[in-house]
């Protein structure tokens, strides 16, 4: 009985290693460990044993069992891993043809643009102001210093709606309105982003309508010398830490002192090149130091208060940043140019 | 103003220094020098030569061939001028010469003969020709006969010179003159200014005699003063003068106007030479014109005059518009002999007026408008008399007639150097203001730290603490300023909800697949009554159209910001990119009244457009065009996004397609429309088939409730349960949801439409709609039996509500 479990053991061992599919393999389960297969039938004949044999071999019957039953499952486990080979063989894909094209949009540039410059303000302390594009005559000019027949309006010609409202020509009433609102008893710190209109005929470098980002910060004790810091901070982070700031004498109605300010020319250093026209430098924006007229007029006194505003031009900035070679493609919507920009 | 380098040296030591570095210094220093003009300067070889003899050329007949002395030699040169002559002193290039445009001379044969340089017109040494004077424009240029062959020519005609163009900002019109350019490189440079000679030898007969002056508007001419100058013989002015005219573009005409003309650049005091033997009268009457009066201008142009406008006249009729043009009467002519010499001080507002209202801007009119010194009027009037009587022969009269009810008094500014510090940031001590203020060349008195400055009346610009302020600092130098961080209290500066609640919604789009447009604001009256919103219609009476527009194109201001956005995308079409998806977020105005009078309503607005294939995939053969359920399924996961209940609804809009537009509402409320635009529209814009929206953003963030609270994740299953429904085809399958949704009761969390089906295995005119229905109780298993009845109770709703019958 030894023999014929160690034989069945032997021969169904054999079967199992030469099983090629899964099909046979469970042919060999059923057929050696199944009700009626062999081993419980060599087991049926125990009763003929001697009860000192029993226990022996019906252990060795168990073993045996669990060879063929390990046996099987190492097979099984070969034979499916080889099949799923095969299965995933027949699945392959040519991975170089191009993937499912996903829609995604992106800002315009000139959003990227004043976001960038929002969110470094936002960084130093500023709020952001907003204010109507269609103004009054009294916002737009008088409360910044620019009475009628003030030869500074020639400047910028504007498009009136009627005698005492047009499209605003600069963001700077929003800096009026605001002071207004803080009835001269509390410090402004602002930035002012917006649309501007300006009646230019549309060329290359002309353009009716465009953007602005405007800056006013009034306080007590409000130094020039904050100004240039506080422009310094912005042109080095946003321009990048290599590059230098300077300051010009500049006029503008509605600061004294006025300055212009330049950032060193990227490509030369300040040693002059064609872009920077030779001179080392490239012409970022304008500010000043707040006129006491335009204190006064919202209500500051400009012996106690006193501020700085600042104002410069995305498009420009876009330009200079950018190279981009005519301001009319920030209007055109050209689905090529707006694209270069949805890129990190 | 372009300042002659040559010419500046007159008034002021440059200390040699290159053209370069003295303008990189006034730009510093606060006038920006915009360009450096070296005019002929890099060329050489260019001599006076003396012709000897002109012959005509065997061989051509427009050619002469001479023989030219230049000094150690004799060269023979062709020349094609028709002005060339024997006996002329001439510019002539030399083999060899470099000419501006780097241009060569070379020895050459013409037409066989041979030529050995090249006698030159103005233009050929770099002037424009708008500033060559008319008698040698067509030729060659003749020196006068004094000059010596051989000397360096380019010298002579101060061509070796470098002009500096100032780009002025409009409150240093005291810079509108070679003086003021000399006070601000003075101060620039610490040294000083040398004024110019107005000592004038005048004889025993008085002007007083010779004519009378009634001034009947001194508001606006508060000083006039009028010198009479005999025996002027008119002829061209000396050639250092007409050097100088020309470097500051000016064409040189004849002395007697080249006089005033450079007295206007040197002193930036406009005059005016009348002819006194065609002056009319012997009396100068300044007053207001007559309203309906007219008169004829140098430029021989009729002027229709206003009360508005000064004349000067002889009592009977303008002989000239004050400040801006001389009458054509009593124009300086080639006989004039008697020169009447007005100089005035012109109200710069009515000069403007003037000027504006004829279109007429000179450069007297440009400095009287900007305001002149009150005390320079009398000097140039005594300078100009000095050099009529030095090269017009002139005779100037003594006792000139002058009207004077001008201030030329100074003002007083006072500043402290506490306070230039505070506002500056800088530590400059009392001795250091003082010094620049010395530089300046403004007077002061010093008490301390205390100055009173007296602002020279040249500086009109200057009238308080600030200007001193700017005046000082820019002395100083901007680039000495420190660089500090305000001292304020510190604050946290930030977005507002609104600005957030903004660029979550430009970021949302731009997840959903669009591109942010920006289009212009101002568009054609025709298009801004298109597509627009019917809650904006409601509320607009007429679009908001410029006074004085540019062009039609630019004309109106829109109310919605569809119409332009369409015109982007036939743009993009025109160009071969055909699938477009755009965003824009902007303002549209909205007047409330027939006539405007009053600010607009300025609203936020989204609008976006869509066309062409979305989502394809070209080697799979898959394509989705862009279709109406697209850009609705935008607009309805911004409404979940900003968790706002919208509904839609059929409407009908002109420009929309009539059967594929809805509009949106939330609650009873109107916030914009969706739709594929109108195919004859599309068509109008060569489109093809293309989807938009346009609603109210501002009333979505003002409606927007701040953060969403935390909702408890659900620790039972939800049960599904389908319905599919046959209804006659004009049930909406909206309405059949708010009839589910109304009677399903608080189980039901969600409806979804699964399946549309209109075809073969239903009834004509009938369709078959599914609905997945989820139920969920958040604290407990739901039974069977709960779910069973609300299905029951939807199955009766929806059967008596819209015929309905369950799809078997």
């Amino acid at each position: 009985m030894k023999e014929r479990l160690q034989e069945l053991q032997q021969e169904a061992l054999d079967k199992v290693n030469e099983a090629t599919t899964l099909e046979a393999l469970q042919t060999i389960r059923v057929s050696y460990l199944g009700k009626k297969g062999p081993i419980t039938e060599v087991l049926r004949g125990m009763g003929k044993l001697s009860p000192e044999e029993r226990p022996v071999i019906g252990e060795l019957a168990n073993k045996v069992r669990e060879a063929i039953a390990n046996q099987l499952d190492n097979k099984k486990a070969d034979l499916e891993a080889q099949a799923l080979e095969k299965k995933l063989e027949t699945e392959k894909i040519d991975v170089t043809l191009p993937g499912r094209p996903v829609s995604v949009g992106g800002p315009h540039l000139l959003t990227s643009i004043v976001e960038e410059i929002e969110d470094l303000f936002i960084g130093m302390g500023f709020e952001v102001r907003e204010g109507p594009e269609v103004e009054t005559d009294y916002y737009n000019f008088e409360a910044l210093n620019l009475p009628k027949d003030h030869p500074a309006r020639d400047m910028q010609d504007s498009f009136y709606i009627t005698e005492d409202l047009l499209l605003r020509t600069h963001t700077s009433p929003v800096q009026a309105r605001t002071m207004n609102e803080y009835k001269g008893n509390k410090p402004v710190k602002m930035i002012c982003p917006g649309k501007v209109y300006r009646r230019d005929t549309d060329d290359a470098t002309h353009s009716h309508q465009f953007t602005q980002v405007e800056g006013l910060y009034v306080d007590k004790d409000v130094r020039m010398s904050d100004l240039k810091g506080v422009l310094n901070q912005f042109a080095k982070q946003f321009f990048g830490e290599e590059r230098e700031i300077r300051l010009r004498p500049s006029f503008f109605p509605f600061t004294e002192p006025s300055v212009e300010m330049d950032i060193s020319c990227k490509v030369c250093h300040g040693e002059g090149c064609s872009v920077c026209k030779q001179t080392g430098w490239i012409e970022i924006l304008g500010g000043g130091m707040v006129h006491p007229r335009v204190l006064e007029m919202a209500g500051y006194d400009p012996t106690v208060y006193s501020g700085f505003a600042f104002g410069m031009g995305p498009e420009r900035i876009a330009m200079l940043k950018y190279g981009v070679d005519d301001i009319r493609h920030f209007y055109t919507n050209d689905v090529r140019f707006l694209k270069q920009y949805h890129k990190a | 103003m372009l300042v002659s380098l040559n010419w500046l040296k007159n008034y002021v030591d440059l200390q040699g220094l290159p053209p370069e570095s003295l303008a990189d210094k006034i730009t510093k220093t606060g006038i920006e020098v915009e360009g450096i003009d070296y005019v002929a300067a890099k060329s050489t070889n260019v001599v006076v030569g003396y012709v000897e003899s002109c012959e005509k050329h065997p061989d051509a007949d427009k050619l002469n061939v001479c023989q030219v002395n230049v000094g150690e030699e004799t060269l023979q040169i062709v020349c094609g001028a028709p002005n060339v002559a024997a006996g002329q002193k001439v510019v002539v290039a030399k083999p060899g010469a470099v000419l501006p445009g780097n241009f060569k001379i070379k020895k050459a044969k013409l037409r066989g003969v041979e030529s050995n340089g090249m006698i030159c017109s103005l233009q050929e040494l770099g002037i424009v020709e708008k500033f060559v004077p008319k008698d040698v424009a067509e030729g060659i240029f003749v020196l006068p006969n004094d000059v010596e062959a051989g000397a360096d020519a380019l010298q002579l005609l101060n061509l070796d010179d470098a002009i500096l163009e100032l780009g002025l900002t409009p409150n240093r019109s005291d810079a509108l003159s070679m003086l003021g350019v000399a006070y601000e490189v003075a101060a620039i440079l610490d040294v000083d200014v040398k004024l110019p000679d107005t000592s004038v030898s005048m004889i025993e007969a008085k002007a007083t005699d010779e004519v009378g002056l009634t001034v009947d508007a001194p508001e606006l001419n508060p000083y006039y003063a009028a010198f009479v100058i005999k025996d002027i013989k008119v002829g061209p002015s000396p050639l250092w003068m007409r050097n100088y005219l020309i470097a500051a573009g000016i064409r040189p005409i004849n002395n007697v106007v080249d006089i005033t003309n450079y007295v206007l650049l040197e002193y930036g005091q406009p005059l005016h030479a009348f002819d006194f033997d065609t002056f009319g009268s012997d009396e100068i009457v300044v007053r207001r014109a007559k309203q309906n009066e007219t008169m004829t201008t140098l430029d021989d142009q009729t002027r229709d005059l206003t009360t508005d406008h000064l004349v000067i006249t002889n009592g009977q009729e303008p002989t000239a518009l004050a400040g801006v043009m001389g009458g054509a009467n009593a124009e300086v002519s080639d006989t004039t002999t008697t020169v009447l010499l007005e100089a005035a001080y012109f109200d710069p507002k009515a000069v403007r007026i003037a000027s504006k209202h004829h279109g007429l801007r000179s450069e007297s009119s440009a400095r009287f408008e900007k305001g002149i010194d009150p005390n320079r009027v009398y000097a140039a009037g005594l300078r100009a008399c000095q050099l009529l009587a030095a090269h017009a022969n002139g005779t100037v009269l003594s006792d000139p007639v002058i009207f004077d009810r001008l201030d030329k008094s100074e003002k007083q500014v006072t500043i402290e150097t506490t306070r230039i510090n505070e506002r500056l940031g800088t530590d400059m001590t009392d001795e250091e203001i003082a010094i620049i203020l010395k530089k300046l060349g403004f007077t002061f008195e010093q008490d301390g730290e205390k100055f009173d400055v007296a602002i020279p009346t040249r500086r009109q610009d200057i009238s308080q603490f600030e200007d001193m302020l700017e005046e000082v600092a820019r002395i100083y130098g901007y680039d000495h300023l420190p660089y500090t961080l305000p001292q304020g209290a510190a604050q946290a500066g930030g977005l507002t909800k609104a600005q957030e609640l903004k660029r979550f919604v430009k970021n949302y789009f731009e997840g959903a697949g669009l591109k942010e447009a920006i289009t212009y604001s101002l568009t054609t009256t025709n298009r801004a009554q298109m597509l627009v919103s019917p809650e904006i219609k409601a509320q607009s009476v007429t679009p908001i159209r410029l006074a004085m527009p540019m062009s039609e194109e630019h004309s109106t201001l829109r109310l919605s910001i569809l119409p332009e956005m369409l015109d982007s995308l036939a743009y993009n079409l025109a160009r071969k990119q055909a699938n477009l998806g755009y965003y824009e977020v902007g303002t549209v105005f909205i007047s409330e009244e027939e006539k405007v009078t009053k600010q607009p309503k300025e609203l936020l607005r989204a609008g976006a457009a869509v066309t062409g294939e979305w989502l394809a995939h070209p080697w799979q053969q898959e394509k989705k065009a862009a279709d109406f359920f697209l850009i609705k399924g935008i607009l309805e996961g911004l409404f979940d996004r900003l968790h706002v209940d919208a509904t839609f609804e059929p409407t009908k809009i002109d420009g929309m397609h009539p059967g594929r537009t809805a509009i949106v509402k939330v609650g009873h409320t109107v916030i914009g429309f969706v739709g594929q635009v109108h195919p004859k529209l599309q068509k109008d814009f060569d489109l093809k088939d293309t989807f938009v929206f346009d609603i109210d953003l501002e009333y979505l963030i003002e409606q927007h409730e701040n953060e969403p609270s935390f909702n408890k994740i659900p620790r039972f299953p939800t049960v599904t349960r389908d319905i599919a429904l046959v209804v006659d085809e004009t049930v909406s399958a909206g309405d059949i949801q708010q009839t589910i949704e109304t009677n399903a009761g608080p189980l039901l969390k969600e409806i979804q439409v699964f399946d549309l089906y209109q075809g073969d295995r239903l009834e004509a005119g009938k369709k078959s709609l599914a609905f997945h229905l989820l139920y969920l109780d958040p604290e407990r298993t739901l039974t069977d039996d709960e779910v069973e009845a609300s299905y029951q109770t939807i199955l009766t709703a929806v059967q008596d509500a819209h015929k309905a019958e369950l799809r078997s």
